[in-house]
């Protein structure tokens, strides 16, 4: 109850300042929250809108079960197995600080300019992000809980099940909220390329009109769905890590 | 008694050396060790002399790197249903309650155990209030209690002790070690407890193994037929017994 009065507060103190922003730069610039949500209350009214917000939702939700369907699964195993690891480590190394977005040609080359091409591009930032979390947690499981999985008579599998996968959902979870942030941000540059459906489309062909308030629109929407997934990944560790929220 | 029971587990010179980057270590050099059914046995010495080595082989977690470790005339070499362990730190999943921790051994395991079997080993050992808790939740003696009633559970033959109380305080301790000699006495299972505490050794060891500094050293045997039983601590046998076994470790030290 507390947390939604925090966040009712925080939406306010928000939406002041940005009110006061538009004074002070005009509405040319700057589209006060009013002036927003009067047009963001208009554009929900047209099929068209939503079919950007759901392919935007669409490609980031697909991006991220891409990513964590391959990332997580391999951490865990580099994580547990220090002869996999000690194969892999230089090849992540090398690789990871490299920006992937700078690979989004030749991705779009590869995958076409549809849902695809963006959909692995959101995938490959997002993999590494994951991989690199989880692997870290499965290091991090002590030799004395597998001692006593063990000498209760569990196998590797019941290691897996019971030991390092729940003590690493945490991390991923963590990872997975980071990871939001990222694949919003990402979005709006793949959306801007060879589509004329999602978020970032929308807010360039807004700005090609020079309509304000409709960027506005764009940017609240992405806002939201960053909000929205950030929530959804809490409500999941309220939910399956209770032990760690004590 | 303990003399009428058969032999349960035996190390036949058992040699354990660690492979590390930074070269061998010798954790144990040909070591003979026997334990008999219903019997006790306390292992005290210094660290690094390779009592808990000798208690991962007897689990067996750990294989040894020359001889052969006997459960039951067989040779072991990896968990068995009837050996139960309790580690120094517990070894708690933070993730599980107190139930869910205690049941697991019984569910990987497939035993006849049931919930309520659960339930009243936790009434057993007080702390049948706690088992919706998480290990987080728990003072450090609950949390040894979790960790006993999970070994307890499974009924093993076997149930090996690692420094199970060395971070407790001393009366928290001392209830422990009571709890343990009462769950002997009404399951009389053979016992190998690891431990650098004399009075600890003495109160739940029916036979004290005192170990040298030298790897898997054994000094002396010490024979203590009253471990476990009621009042045994602060009688007069309790306290000439654990000078003793203070002699024997400062002779070696």
């Amino acid at each position: 109850m507390r947390s939604r009065w925090n966040y009712l507060l925080a939406a306010f103190i928000l939406l002041m300042v940005w009110q006061a922003g538009a004074w002070w730069a005009g509405d040319a610039i700057l589209a006060g929250p009013l002036a927003v949500g009067a047009k963001l209350v208009s554009e929900a009214q047209t099929g068209r809108f939503w079919l950007h917000v759901g392919s935007s939702t669409l490609r980031v939700l697909a991006a991220l079960a891409l990513s964590f369907l391959t990332a997580v699964p391999l951490g865990l195993f580099l994580g547990s197995s220090q002869r996999a690891d000690r194969i892999a480590k230089p090849l992540i190394y090398l690789t990871y600080p490299v920006p992937k977005i700078v690979f989004l040609p030749v991705v779009l080359l590869v995958f076409g300019l549809g849902n695809w091409g963006k959909i692995v591009m959101l995938s490959m930032i997002l993999f590494f992000q994951l991989l690199i979390t989880t692997r870290d947690a499965a290091r991090g499981v002590k030799r004395g809980a597998r001692l006593s999985l063990y000498s209760l008579g569990g196998t590797k599998w019941d290691l897996f099940v019971h030991v390092i996968w729940p003590s690493c959902l945490p991390s991923v979870l963590t990872a997975l909220r980071i990871a939001t942030g990222t694949v919003v941000a990402v979005l709006f540059f793949v959306e801007s390329i060879g589509t004329r459906y999602g978020m970032g489309f929308y807010i360039l062909d807004a700005w090609g009109r020079a309509d304000v308030p409709l960027i506005f629109v764009g940017i609240v929407v992405l806002a939201l769905l960053g909000v929205l997934l950030y929530e959804t990944f809490d409500i999941l560790e309220r939910v399956f890590c209770r032990w760690n929220q004590l | 008694m303990p003399a009428s029971f058969p032999e349960l587990i035996r190390c036949r010179g058992v040699t354990k050396t660690y492979r590390t980057e930074k070269g061998p270590i010798h954790a144990l050099d040909r070591t003979d060790l026997a334990l008999r059914g219903g019997q006790t046995m306390a292992l005290v010495g210094p660290s690094g002399c390779g009592k808990s080595t000798i208690l991962l082989l007897l689990s067996g977690l750990e294989k040894p790197t020359a001889g052969v470790v006997e459960f039951k005339g067989e040779p072991l070499v990896r968990p068995h249903r009837e050996i139960a362990l309790v580690l120094q730190d517990y070894g708690l999943f933070p993730w599980k309650t107190v139930q869910k921790n205690v049941e697991l051994g019984l569910s990987i395991r497939g035993g006849n155990g049931s919930r309520t079997a659960v339930h009243e080993l936790l009434a057993e050992l007080d702390i049948a209030d706690k088992s919706d808790a998480y290990p987080q939740q728990l003072s450090g003696g609950q949390k040894q209690r979790v960790a006993l009633a999970r070994a307890l559970v499974l009924n093993p033959s076997l149930l090996l002790l690692d420094e199970p109380f060395a971070a407790l305080d001393t009366l928290t301790r001392e209830r422990l070690q009571d709890q343990v000699a009462a769950a002997w006495r009404r399951r009389r299972f053979g016992a190998a407890l690891v431990t650098h505490n004399i009075q600890e050794a003495v109160r739940l060891g029916q036979m004290i193994v005192v170990m040298g500094k030298s790897p898997g050293t054994v000094l002396g045997v010490i024979d203590n037929p009253r471990a476990c039983t009621r009042d045994y601590r602060g009688s007069d046998e309790f306290y000439e017994l654990s000078g003793m076994v203070r002699g024997h470790l400062e002779r070696s030290a």
